[in-house]
């Protein structure tokens, strides 16, 4: 444990995922998977501009964009026959989505093991999550440094 | 008790017809009581988003290995999971899934080490399933426990380990990697960079039969001519041969070894499920970079 407090909106979550019993806590998962906001136009149309994810087990795509004031916006594309990872990238997504670029960073690296899923989910499967924050982070600190 | 085979004349082609049925031939036969249909997934969610009514949910993952040690479950693990699943030793088990088939077939060939007697495969799995628009159900089933017996799990026949893949160099060894993966190019397998090693390249004298080649655009299996074609014309495989099939965790040589077992025939087939994660990781074995064997 790295002791980093998480930002109360990503404590929320993994306090939601530890206050149910195994079974539902899958079914949460689920249920997050099914809220993965769709792509704004923008992106949808100009698929170029997403950044894949090779570290997780089905195709995933995601962008990131740093407001000028900071605020972080996250976008995610995950296909339906993989609910796993559209999971893992909403609850980072209602995690992280509108945060600022300090806060974003300061995510402990090893979030995804708080939630309780190790055993139901499998650690390999899990890596998925861990490679996605770190390249939401990688790019949140690209962004910032071209904007100077 | 068991039921009645798939007498799809495609199917009677293949050596051993009794391992395999078409989605045709489980939608028909749902009802049946002595039949458990499980789903073997790759992402562990896909089941719940919806499955072949009345189908279990059979996770290789989670559930077929053991927590601890990188083993599979042993006898007594099994008998209380197959036990939970409803899943008795007289029970025609029919294994689908995502991918391929991929992790049905491993789960299938988990269940072959404790000799489950009525094991079949759905050709064509999840995708094909669902494609052809069948039902599918978000309900978890109630199946009654089952009181499924403690037998030991046999490694002898069907898995190979690394040190008897060590003794067995100079025999056949069929590597199903993609070919990046084969050459050493690639230290993981196109898209799963978290299954990697420290070495590339691949088991000296292995041939190069990437798993896709065994099957057909809509993921069920290739007739058997076809078959012959590439395992015994290509890679010059026998009957007569000692043959050990590997990936980078066996999954994907689960549906090799269930290819030349099962469909094509061959009497001695071992899975090395150890496969590169385990040879490209250890000190000292000898390993061969490049496109030949």
């Amino acid at each position: 444990m790295s002791g980093a407090t998480l930002h109360p909106r990503l404590q929320e979550i993994v306090d939601d995922f530890n206050a149910v019993p195994d079974k539902d806590r899958l079914q949460l998962l689920l249920e997050f998977s099914q809220d993965l906001p769709a792509l704004p136009d923008r992106y949808a149309a100009h698929r170029d501009l997403l950044e894949p994810v090779p570290e997780c087990q089905t195709p995933l795509f995601l962008a990131v964009e740093v407001e000028p004031d900071e605020t972080v916006r996250l976008f995610f594309e995950a296909p339906p026959e993989a609910p796993t990872t559209r999971g893992f990238a909403a609850i980072l997504h209602t995690g992280l989505d509108g945060l600022d670029a300090d806060e974003v960073l300061a995510t402990p690296a090893e979030f995804s093991s708080q939630l309780g899923l190790q055993d139901l989910v499998s650690p390999l499967r899990l890596r998925g999550m861990a490679a996605m924050l770190a390249r939401i982070k990688r790019q949140v600190r690209d962004k910032r440094q071209v904007r100077g | 008790m068991a039921l009645p085979y798939d007498s799809a004349p495609k199917f009677a082609e293949y050596a051993h017809p009794e391992m395999i049925v078409s989605t045709e031939w489980v939608a028909g036969h749902l009802d049946d009581p002595g039949l458990v249909v499980a789903e073997s997934d790759e992402d562990v969610l896909l089941y719940e988003t919806g499955h072949v009514p009345g189908a279990v949910k059979l996770d290789w993952h989670t559930e077929l290995n053991d927590p601890v040690t990188r083993d599979y479950v042993d006898g007594a693990g099994f008998a209380r999971l197959m036990s939970e699943k409803g899943i008795a030793r007289d029970t025609t088990l029919v294994l689908y899934g995502d991918k391929n088939n991929w992790w049905a077939a491993y789960a299938l060939w988990v269940c072959s080490l404790f000799g489950h007697p009525d094991l079949r495969l759905m050709d064509g799995g999840r995708a094909k399933w669902i494609a052809e628009g069948r039902p599918v159900s978000t309900d978890t089933p109630k199946r009654p426990q089952a009181d499924y017996p403690v037998v030991d799990r046999d490694d002898t026949h069907l898995r190979a380990f690394k040190d008897q893949v060590l003794a067995h160099l100079g025999k056949p060894l069929i590597d199903v990697r993609s070919p990046g993966e084969y050459s050493g190019e690639l230290l993981h397998m196109p898209d799963y960079p978290q299954e990697g090693a420290l070495r590339g390249g691949h088991i000296p004298g292995a041939k190069s039969v990437p798993w896709a080649r065994a099957a057909a655009p809509d993921a069920t299996f290739k007739p058997r001519a076809e078959l012959e074609a590439i395992y015994a014309g290509e890679a010059g495989l026998t009957p007569e041969d000692d043959v050990v099939v590997y990936c980078r965790i066996g999954e994907r040589s689960s549906h090799t070894w269930f290819v030349l077992h099962h469909l094509l025939g061959y009497p001695r087939v071992r899975n090395y499920d150890g496969s590169w994660t385990e040879w490209g990781n250890s000190v000292r074995v000898p390993i061969t970079r490049g496109t030949s064997p």
